[in-house]
């Protein structure tokens, strides 16, 4: 199909929809006027309920926390499939290459200032990381958000440009073991909700004291868990993306 | 009417995303679009659970009683976020695969040499 011919056929399909977006738009209380009524009720008694201050976390982790398993091991078995796709191909090797490939001219090194900068970045992302995913029942982040922000880390190193000494030290199976061990820690934290009361994911153990480090029950160890999962995926996306940029060529050459 | 702002830049979001894969001719790009289309699902999420002069529904500095915006909405923004990074790096995983394959991430050239 041409692309005049696409063009024609998108145009009124997506004026079509556009028109029944506005019309279905105009259905809805104007956005600021309205709360819901489950949106009020949840704002009221999860800190009660649950002694988590964060109530997104609340609601992520505990009354829908089922979806969050599913969330995870959506993320988890992307980052498989990704390790699948991007595996050393039949006719491929894995060397080292001169990111200028101009015959008789050398890539220039990376600059002493941002070698020094991100090196020195690296401590203090992991320790933000580290505090994002712990506070994530009293104070905006959690989980997902540490466990990403510990991952690029892992990028503030190749940006070092010290990539190719980290990929040697990187402990790969390690990494996979920790992706694992974080989606079946979510699973099992929810095991213990069914033997403790027959209800998958519902709290077991003591609540604590609200604004504590430790308060919302399971849900500090459920962001551990998740912490630990999204920080594997995330690392194992990024090693893969690197090494086929800066490792895998094809063996014909090019 | 200021409150069909939010609904109104969604679904600009989601044509301008929409309008950018069908007319794409690179992979990368595409997938850019992709994701343009698909934040505007936070943007009608987040405008759908906005109430006026209420906070945050962070619970660590305020009263119990305090108004606050719809938490369930921005769990679900949260959601969607997660599975968009997934989605994306799968597809820019295929794109590589495909420039490798091909040559080219010009998606007319690969239907041409796949027939």
């Amino acid at each position: 199909m041409s692309r005049r011919a696409r063009l024609w056929l998108l145009a009124p399909a997506l004026a079509g929809f556009l028109g029944l977006l506005v019309w279905g738009m105009t259905g809805l209380p104007g956005s600021g006027d309205h709360q819901g009524a489950v949106a009020a009720t949840i704002a009221r008694t999860a800190v009660p309920e649950r002694h988590a201050t964060n109530v997104v976390t609340t609601v992520t982790l505990d009354y829908r926390g089922f979806d969050t398993l599913g969330e995870e091991m959506i993320l988890f078995s992307a980052a498989l499939g990704l390790v699948v796709l991007l595996r050393e191909q039949r006719g491929e090797r894995k060397e080292e290459v001169d990111d200028d490939r101009a015959a008789g001219r050398k890539a220039p090194g990376t600059s002493e200032g941002l070698r020094i900068f991100s090196l020195a970045l690296v401590g203090p992302t992991v320790l933000l990381g580290l505090y994002i995913v712990a506070h994530g029942a009293l104070t905006p982040g959690g989980g997902f958000q540490g466990g990403v922000i510990l991952a690029t880390s892992l990028l503030l190193v190749y940006l070092s440009g010290k990539y190719l000494a980290l990929r040697e030290l990187t402990p790969i199976p390690a990494l996979e073991a920790g992706e694992a061990l974080g989606a079946v820690a979510f699973a099992l934290i929810g095991l213990g909700g069914l033997i403790a009361s027959g209800v998958y994911l519902h709290n077991f153990i003591p609540l604590g004291t609200p604004k504590t480090i430790l308060s919302g029950g399971t849900i500090p160890f459920l962001y551990l868990a998740i912490g630990l999962e999204v920080a594997g995926a995330f690392m194992l996306t990024f090693l893969e993306f690197l090494d086929q940029t800066l490792l895998v060529r094809s063996r014909s050459g090019g | 009417m200021s409150g069909f702002l939010p609904y109104a830049v969604a679904a600009w979001l989601f044509a301008a995303g929409i309008y950018g894969m069908a007319t794409s001719r690179d992979l990368i790009h595409l997938v850019v679009c992709l994701t343009v289309a698909q934040s505007a699902t936070y943007v009608l999420l987040l405008g759908v659970g906005y109430l006026h002069g209420a906070a945050a529904p962070i619970f660590a500095d305020i009263g119990p009683n305090t108004r606050v915006v719809d938490p369930v909405v921005q769990a679900l923004t949260l959601t969607d976020v997660v599975v968009e990074a997934v989605v994306v790096s799968l597809l820019l995983a295929l794109a590589m695969q495909a420039h490798k394959r091909f040559g080219t991430l010009d998606p007319d050239d690969l239907r041409a040499m796949s027939s």
